[in-house]
């Protein structure tokens, strides 16, 4: 056993009433685990001689508990053949939570026989596991992993494009080669600024030695801001790369020609330094946001699927959606979401929440046209494609999306405003002095251009370009913790400006899921519900799981397709399958064991419980907030009236909804729109700024600017209170740095300042910024 | 003086050594995933197999 597995106490988790494999709270009458999956893992998990894990891992709050249904994926298809009659296969993982996991699931494949390779990035939540033998094993694999609590999905592109960040490695490789630079040209100014009785020989040396570390350090490292800056030239504009690219290589040039004709000083120092520090906050910038994209990505790929296509031979296989064609038959099991526009060969119960925002599930006749994103509430039926992936109403919406992201690239940041106007004063301040000492003077030109070329550095954006991005690394950071999720760069800028707040009801202000409505039902009969409901994913024996999940389960239960689950003489299920009166909105579940009279289980979408809190909490920090929904009138006054919402509007297509965001936009309101369906997508993508809920539509997360990762809308009024301070912090730093030069450029212009002198100004001015930006997101949640 | 023509070549191939063991960490993907290499250090059991004999 490890160190660390002998000197780590018993886990905490025991002491109190804890699950022994999840760590959920047990409730009263169970031994030592919360469910019968969890028995099976942590059986599992000791079979294999890993019970060191519990020991090792830092916390345990419940993520992994298994699912009660195996997995439904096919992961076969996914599985890379390689040479050797091997495969690989890749997952992305969800639920890791520490080093622990990455061994528990390295070990317990490494365990099995003929596995080659198993290897998990912890930060990328990637498994990456290779196997001599047929590629069927590899839902073997995924089988492993669900057992033992972990959500797996196809490692998907989305997944990929997050966590693959080439330029990320460029610039921490130039900020390696830049700190590199720095800290050796520094050692060699040290000794030139103190050696005051250097001869001019041993001066020159130093100078040539920072010129051969300086020089080639500004070139590679620099690269990324020269890019950038070119590519601003060519837009005819002026950003802050230019400023920096222009100060930097004006310094290395200056420093070259004191270096050929001995000159009591050179540059190189701050002009690798600068790049150092800038390259410091750009690398953090993106970390943090990077982290934000993973999380992001990974929350979609547990939405991935496979489609169940029918051959003609009758044949099922699970194949991606992007490869159906117009024709194919599907085969939707119960609980399942439409990946594609169709029409059903029989009729078909569907909940069309995400496409209209309709909270009742209503019945489709067949042949009608089915909207792509509803999910099936009824019976497994045949669904002949009308529309491939691309052509169908979801790739539509997305380009609409797209065009709608273009017209927000808009959108400048508060740095870049600066920049407009700061970039062209520098430079033309600099200008000034170079003629000024020329002219006036009469000194020498190499003498003037030193001075103009210390203008050019002082005035350098160094804590201007930091002053922005250490604010948002340490406010994007703060909401990470908090559940939510920043992946668009200028999303806290534009939140910390909302001044309205447009909600979506359905899955938004509401669960979105069917909920028990506890209505006097008897515990005991609940419990043995639950239990016949672990064994079907439809969505109501889901809600009924929710509502007890502590329910032992029946494992003996068989699905009757399309009515419900028969375990001996109970049974659960559509209410005329339990020979009970239909419901009349098709949201209740009917139990009968034997003989006794069926009970009737009605599931309503509630309103979240911290709905009305939120919504005062907007209102508080001076939002006007409104409800549009697709739902009709009396749901929607209903939720509106719940939720303390005195504006609302129901039956909104998704084009009605746009057209409100853009009818405030005109008003010159700045909404902020929250909506988790495929019919809030356009609107996301229009308003001011956007944030979708956990549980939404993968097309309304790539909309929106904020996804929120935890359930409830709490983090909401947070994380705008933390966006406005990060506001005004970012003003703060930006204010500071222009003090800091309205002292420092007088002194550079008169030409008193030396290498030393930069060097310390521009250290402690953007000290004094980070450490300014360290205040940001210190906001009770 | 004569000490820094020895002194001065020294530190600078010293630092070029890190700089060197930098860009190869970097390209060699080691900073791909910060997290799991630092509790991985921890774990004394065998490595998962890598290579089939």
């Amino acid at each position: 056993m490890s160190a660390l597995g002998r000197v780590a106490p018993a886990s905490v988790a025991f002491s109190v009433a804890a699950c022994a494999h999840c760590g959920a709270e047990l409730s009263p009458g169970q031994e030592r685990f919360c469910c019968a999956g969890c028995e099976g893992a942590h059986a599992l998990v000791c079979g294999l001689g890993l019970d060191a894990f519990y020991r090792r891992r830092d916390r345990a709050d419940g993520t992994l508990r298994p699912e009660a249904a195996a997995p439904a994926l096919d992961f076969a298809p996914l599985a890379r053949s390689g040479p050797g009659g091997t495969h690989t296969l890749e997952l992305m993982v969800s639920g890791l939570t520490c080093g622990a996991c990455v061994w528990l699931i390295e070990q317990a494949l490494a365990a099995e026989p003929d596995m080659l390779r198993a290897r998990v990035s912890l930060t990328a939540r990637r498994l990456s596991v290779t196997w001599r033998g047929g590629a069927e094993r590899a839902n073997a694999v995924a089988a492993l992993l669900a057992r033992l609590g972990f959500h797996v999905a196809p490692w998907s592109p989305a997944c990929l494009r997050a966590t693959e960040d080439a330029e990320g490695r460029t610039l921490v490789r130039a900020l390696g080669i830049a700190a590199f630079g720095a800290m050796n040209v520094m050692l060699v100014s040290v000794a030139v600024w103190v050696g005051g009785d250097m001869g001019p020989q041993t001066r020159h040396a130093m100078h040539w030695l920072a010129a051969i570390i300086g020089l080639p350090t500004v070139l590679v490292a620099g690269l990324p801001f020269y890019r950038s800056a070119w590519a601003a030239i060519r837009g005819g504009r002026a950003n802050m790369d230019l400023a920096v690219s222009l100060g930097v290589l004006a310094t290395a040039g200056m420093s070259l020609s004191e270096t050929l004709r001995n000159g009591p000083y050179t540059w190189f120092d701050g002009a690798t330094m600068l790049l150092a520090l800038l390259l410091a906050g750009r690398v953090l910038d993106r970390a943090a946001r990077r982290k934000a994209r993973q999380a992001a990505a990974e929350l979609l790929a547990l939405q991935d699927g496979m489609v169940a296509r029918l051959a003609p031979d009758g044949a099922l296989r699970h194949v991606p959606a992007e490869s159906v064609a117009a024709g194919d038959r599907l085969s939707i099991a119960a609980g399942e979401r439409l990946r594609l526009d169709g029409v059903a060969e029989t009729d078909a119960l569907l909940d069309t929440a995400a496409t209209t925002g309709e909270s009742v599930p209503r019945s489709y006749a067949s042949g009608t046209p089915l909207p792509a994103g509803a999910v099936n509430m009824g019976a497994s039926f045949v669904l002949i494609v009308t529309a491939a992936a691309r052509d169908g109403s979801i790739a539509a919406m997305g380009r609409l999306l797209e065009r709608a992201e273009q017209a927000k690239g808009r959108f400048v940041a508060i740095a870049d405003r600066a920049a407009r106007f700061y970039v062209p004063a520098a430079h033309g301040l600099a200008a000034a002095t170079f003629l000024g000492w020329l002219g006036w003077m009469g000194v020498p030109w190499q003498e003037a251009l030193i001075h103009a070329v210390c203008v050019l550095l002082i005035t350098c954006p160094c804590a201007l370009a930091i002053a922005v991005p250490a604010v948002q690394v340490v406010s994007v950071g703060a909401l990470f913790r908090r559940g939510v999720l920043v992946t668009s760069p200028t999303a806290l800028e534009r939140l910390a400006t909302a001044d309205s707040v447009v909600l979506d009801k359905t899955g938004t202000l509401t669960e979105g899921r069917p909920e028990l409505i506890a209505d006097g039902q008897d515990a005991a009969v609940l419990r043995r519900a639950a239990g016949l409901a672990a064994a079907s994913r439809h969505p109501l024996a889901r809600a009924l799981l929710r509502a007890c999940p502590d329910a032992p389960v029946e494992w003996g239960a068989v699905e009757v397709a399309g009515q419900g689950i028969e375990a001996g003489a109970a049974r659960l299920g559509s209410p005329e399958f339990c020979g009970a009166p239909p419901a009349a909105d098709g949201m209740a579940l009917a139990y009968r064991d034997g003989a006794s009279p069926p009970v009737i289980f009605r599931f309503a979408d509630r309103l979240r419980e911290d709905a009305p809190a939120a919504v005062a909490a907007l209102r508080g920090l001076g939002l006007e907030v409104e409800l549009l929904s697709g739902d009709a009138p009396g749901a929607v006054e209903r939720a509106a009236r719940d939720a303390g919402i005195t504006a609302w509007h129901a039956r909104a297509t998704p084009a009605d909804k746009a057209d409100r965001i853009a009818a405030l936009r005109m008003q010159g309101h700045r909404p902020l729109m929250v909506g988790d369906g495929i019919n809030d997508a356009a609107a996301l993508a229009g308003a001011h700024v956007s944030a979708s809920p956990a549980g939404a539509t993968d097309l309304a997360q790539a909309a929106a600017d904020l996804v929120l990762q935890r359930e409830g809308l709490a983090a909401l009024p947070a994380a705008i209170r933390i966006a406005r301070q990060a506001q005004g912090l970012a003003r703060q730093n930006i204010g500071f740095s222009l003090i800091y030069n309205v002292i420092a450029v007088p002194m550079a212009v008169a030409g008193l300042v030396t290498p030393l002198v930069a060097a310390l100004v521009m250290a402690s001015s953007s000290t004094v910024v980070v450490l300014n930006a360290l205040r940001a997101g210190r906001q009770e949640a | 003086m004569n000490a820094l023509i020895l002194l001065v070549p020294v530190s600078l191939f010293l630092g070029l050594i890190g700089l060197l063991g930098f860009l190869w960490a970097l390209r060699t993907r080691q900073y791909e995933d910060l997290d799991g290499a630092a509790a991985r250090i921890l774990f004394d059991d065998p490595p998962p197999k890598e290579k089939p004999e």
